[in-house]
């Protein structure tokens, strides 16, 4: 390869090439007047994936940037990899949750193996040792000829990827809709700890010091897949197979134990990985932090291909690379550690005080322009908003023909795809590796992970109810921060903060944009009245495929602490005769519940809207009691009400309940989906004690039954037998997946 | 009980490993590199699980030719305790300590749960704190554990007492499941014909405190700490 060849595959910059890369004419004539030039060829595919809805946040910030991020807590908010809160003892845990929902779609076992590899490295990046994995999946209608297959290839990505790297995959969610059948959601989330004094950032200092490249070799795979990103899938979204990148489990293993023991010496000044963009926006965010400029000749970069272009080599998102500004004379301590784990080390540059971004290869240069002035000039747009029309709740005319048996409805519930037990999913995950998981996925309503070496332990969950979004973006986005925090609580953990993963279409269209307003207005109004910040986030726009978007997926990955791995409690009943107990008011709100669209076959209504006082009150107080060592079993009532939930803790025991709270209830008071509310088994001589602290904290609690036998019963005799129950959750899915296409 | 643990590229449960060995016999493991040569005078050694090499060939293939499988082979033969889990258990089996193979799982998807298991010999240091018949449950996690021989070869690990674990399913219990992986009469952990090389695909360096869940791998730990104080 050479020059002239280099400039033989280049094409003439014009504003036709500026909208391929998905600039906007006046994008580019912006980018001109910048540079009071033509850009070359290589300077126009940089600025364009700078510039990129995935890179820039154009449609999003404004909106972003009315997000609680601070606190006391707070170490480090959004901008910077991945989020940093304090834990305690000099310790911090550092955690993000990031989209890869096209690539996904494209090729669902790379698109979500890499989805998992770049979060890791977002976390580790910044000098954590990963603790744990989450994902928040969601997947079209299971009967869409696609479903199956991208079910399939996305958990065997997720599998492949974080199985191999010794990271637990402690739990998620999992849901099927329609609206999804054109874009699913794979939403991967990674938690790690570090020591609060080893915690490396990404701001690049100190001119002439040397830029150095580490892991996997540069290909020519994923160029673009920011800008694909960016954009809406059509049909031919097939041919866009070639940006999605390949991921490498091993080498991935490799990189964190080696930019670990490289954190244990002094020799960094700052690192980041190479995720969207690649080289691209970590060079550049990395000079642009620090002020300064950079320049770097890639012709020494590791390369996996022949006669790549400098254009190729800024492009590409070959995973498992990571870019390292060191102290200077410190080369051989780092190239001695990347030498031991048998991985690629160059050094490609250098800082400047010139400001610009400088590539040389082939004895030429390829790009020199002003790195601020590019990065200031991203562009930022207010988009036209529309609210979502309020809805009401439900009229109870809508039960008018309804006369099922309890247990033929529970047993419905049970085996449909948003309820049924997802264990054909996580058996496919290791949950258990590093010997530090207490609680992982259906055993308690957050993953508890203990801090290793420790006794103390972080909680985790991720949380989103898009039929409450779609209803009501504001009460839906509260509605999700709310449930995760619920969910912490309802383990035992004190929540800290929260990552938000935004999952939206197209925000060009004003209802589109209306629902991200409203889901941002109500996740901040959420934070702020739970002392439960944003500390870092992703968005996905353009969720849509010919014209139709997804439900509106705000994914919110909570993470909460507890002195102690071994207070926390889980949803299984533990013993025959203790007391069930409801805590938190039971309204009966049917709007956007399961039971109403399982049941009733209606998606209507009002999402159930959200107190935000009375949640934390409820959850204080459930969050003591079980410090105090008063709870046996604790389980948040959410999808499907009281009577689901009750069931999924006898189902996790395999001890059943005798009911008697319902009796001349109406059906609201079973399966309504109202906010703020636990069930709690509790040994019979502390339910008098528990009830009097109930009443000292104004909180709600009514006795539901107790545990008992083998199936769920009242005064009528067996309603279901949870072999029955069993049956139709354990059921469905691995029937689904084993169905003949 | 001085042990040591190998570390190869890729293998990711050294750290269990080593929590279960200190908390179990108070003394830390050396952590011996794949490209050392020699191990410290030990009286057990331990391959842990993992993706050696991301297991790209076959698993364990690659780390089987490590240099130091060497030497875990020449202390084998003087009689000192090797114990591979997992992809420790294809690793040696690879290095030719234990015959047979492990294949792809039959269902071919990674599987992790926990497991229900017969102890089938209590003859040796890792089982001597076992009932013969006895029922454990370990945890698997695995895509690769189904051990196959030749029939013969079973008759032969039967006859000679070399079977150490079989899965069962236990109808008693929430989640009955038996085999798992499809494994030659449910073979879950061979021994070598001394009784001084353990293999298995199950985790018992996982079930050794209250945190996770059940506590019935830890007598295997006493049992090696006995026996080679």
């Amino acid at each position: 390869m050479s020059a002239e060849a280099t400039r033989a595959q280049e094409r003439p910059v014009t504003v036709e090439l500026a909208k391929e890369f998905g600039l906007s004419a006046e994008e580019y004539q912006n980018a001109l007047d910048i540079l009071g030039r033509t850009p070359t060829f290589t300077e126009m595919g940089i600025i364009s994936v700078m510039w990129s809805e995935h890179c820039s946040y154009k449609s999003s910030k404004v909106w972003l940037k009315t997000l609680p991020t601070t606190g006391p807590q707070v170490i480090c908010g959004p901008g910077e990899n991945a989020g940093v809160v304090d834990i305690g003892d000099g310790d911090a845990v550092i955690f993000k949750m990031e989209s890869h929902n096209h690539p996904s779609y494209i090729e669902p076992f790379q698109g979500a193996a890499t989805g998992v590899g770049g979060i890791l490295r977002d976390v580790f990046t910044m000098g954590a040792r990963p603790i744990a994995n989450m994902n928040a999946l969601r997947f079209g209608s299971p009967d869409h000829s696609k479903t199956r297959h991208l079910v399939s290839g996305v958990v065997a990505g997720i599998a492949h990827y974080g199985n191999c790297v010794g990271v637990p995959t402690v739990g998620g969610e999992t849901n099927f809709h329609p609206a999804f059948n054109g874009n699913i959601l794979v939403n991967a989330m990674t938690v790690g700890v570090a020591k609060t004094d080893r915690i490396f950032y990404s701001a690049a200092a100190g001119i002439g010091n040397p830029v150095v490249y580490v892991g996997s070799k540069t290909g020519r795979d994923g160029i673009h897949g920011a800008t694909m990103a960016s954009a809406e899938f059509t049909e031919d979204s097939e041919e866009k197979r070639p940006t999605v990148q390949v991921g490498d489990p091993f080498t991935e293993k490799l990189l964190i134990e080696a930019c670990l023991e490289l954190m244990e010496t002094d020799a960094i000044v700052a690192i980041q990985d190479m995720g969207a963009a690649g080289l691209t926006s970590s060079s550049v965010e990395m000079a642009g932090k620090g002020g300064l400029g950079i320049e770097l000749t890639l012709d020494t970069l590791p390369m996996r291909e022949e006669a790549m272009t400098p254009y190729e080599i800024m492009l590409s998102e070959s995973q498992e690379r990571m870019l390292i500004i060191l102290k200077p004379g410190r080369e051989e301590v780092a190239k001695a550690i990347f030498d031991k784990w048998e991985l690629d080390f160059a050094v490609i540059g250098h800082l400047t005080d010139t400001g610009n971004l400088v590539i040389k290869m082939y004895g030429e240069t390829w790009c020199d322009m002003p790195i601020a002035p590019v990065s200031n000039a991203a562009p930022e747009y207010n988009r036209p908003w529309e609210p979502t029309p309020k809805a009401s709740d439900v009229a109870d005319s809508v039960f008018d023909g309804y006369s099922e048996e309890l247990g033929d409805t529970l047993t419905k519930l049970f085996g449909c795809p948003d309820l049924a037990s997802k264990r054909w999913i996580w058996e496919q995950y290791d949950s258990l590796v590093g010997g530090d998981t207490r609680f992982m996925s259906g055993q308690a309503d957050a993953a508890v992970v203990r801090v290793p070496g420790q006794t103390k332990a972080v909680a985790i969950t991720t949380d989103c109810t898009p039929r409450y979004c779609l209803a009501d973006p504001v009460e839906g986005g509260k509605q999700a921060v709310a449930e995760a925090w619920r969910n912490l609580s309802a383990v035992g953990a004190l929540p800290l903060a929260i990552t938000d993963n935004m999952n939206f279409g197209n925000p060009e269209k004003p209802r589109i944009m209306g629902q991200f307003v409203g889901a941002v207005q109500g996740i901040g109004e959420a934070c702020k009245a739970l002392d439960f910040p944003v500390v870092s986030g992703n968005v996905s726009l353009y969720n849509e495929t010919n014209g139709e978007a997804i439900l509106p997926t705000p994914a919110i990955g909570g993470v909460g602490i507890m002195p102690d791995a071994m207070i926390a409690v889980g949803v299984a009943f533990k013993n025959e005769g203790d007391v069930i107990l409801a805590v938190g008011e039971t309204k009966g709100h049917i709007g956007q519940s399961i039971f109403l669209r399982e049941i009733l076959g209606r998606e209507e209504g009002a999402p159930p809207p959200v107190d935000l006082a009375v949640e934390r009150r409820n959850g204080d107080f459930v969050r003591g009691l079980i410090h105090e060592g008063l709870v046996v079993s604790s389980h948040d009532a959410a999808d499907g009400g009281l009577i689901v939930t009750i069931a999924e803790m006898a189902l996790a025991g395999g001890i059943g309940a005798y009911l008697t709270g319902f009796d001349g209830q109406h059906v609201r008071a079973l399966f309504g989906e109202d906010q703020g509310r636990y069930v709690l088994a509790v040994r019979p001589d502390v339910a008098a004690t528990v009830q009097e602290k109930a009443k000292a904290a104004g909180v709600p609690v009514t006795v539901l039954g107790e545990t008992r036998g083998t199936s769920l019963s009242g005064r009528g005799g067996e309603i279901v037998s949870l072999k029955r129950l069993r049956e139709a959750n354990e059921g469905w899915l691995p029937a689904y997946m084993s169905a003949e296409l | 009980m001085k042990a040591a643990i190998v570390v190869f590229p890729g293998s990711n449960r050294e750290r269990d490993a080593v929590a279960a060995l200190e908390a179990v016999s108070g003394t830390k493991p050396h952590l011996v590199w794949h490209r050392d040569t020699e191990l410290p005078k030990v009286d057990l050694i331990v391959v842990p699980g993992g993706f050696s090499y991301g297991d790209y060939l076959r698993s364990g293939a690659m780390a089987a030719h490590s240099p130091i499988m060497r030497e875990v082979k020449a202390r084998a033969d003087q009689g000192v305790r090797v114990l591979g889990i997992c992809n420790g258990f294809q690793i040696i089996t690879e290095a030719g300590l234990l015959p047979g193979a492990l294949m792809r799982n039959g269902g071919l998807k990674f599987i992790c749960r926990v497991q229900h298991l017969r102890v089938e010999n209590t003859d040796s240091p890792f089982t001597a704190k076992y009932a013969k018949g006895q029922v454990v449950r370990y945890p698997i996690a695995h895509g690769d554990g189904n051990y196959w021989t030749d029939a013969e070869t079973v008759k032969r690990l039967d006859g000679e007492g070399q079977v150490a674990f079989r899965y069962i399913a236990d109808e008693a219990r929430a989640d009955p499941r038996g085999n798992p992986n499809g494994s030659v009469t449910d073979i879950a952990g061979i021994f070598n014909a001394k009784r001084t090389v353990l293999g298995l695909m199950p985790h018992p360096e996982d079930a050794v405190e209250a945190l996770h869940g059940n506590t019935d791998g830890k007598p295997m730990f006493e049992g090696l700490v006995e026996a080679l104080s």
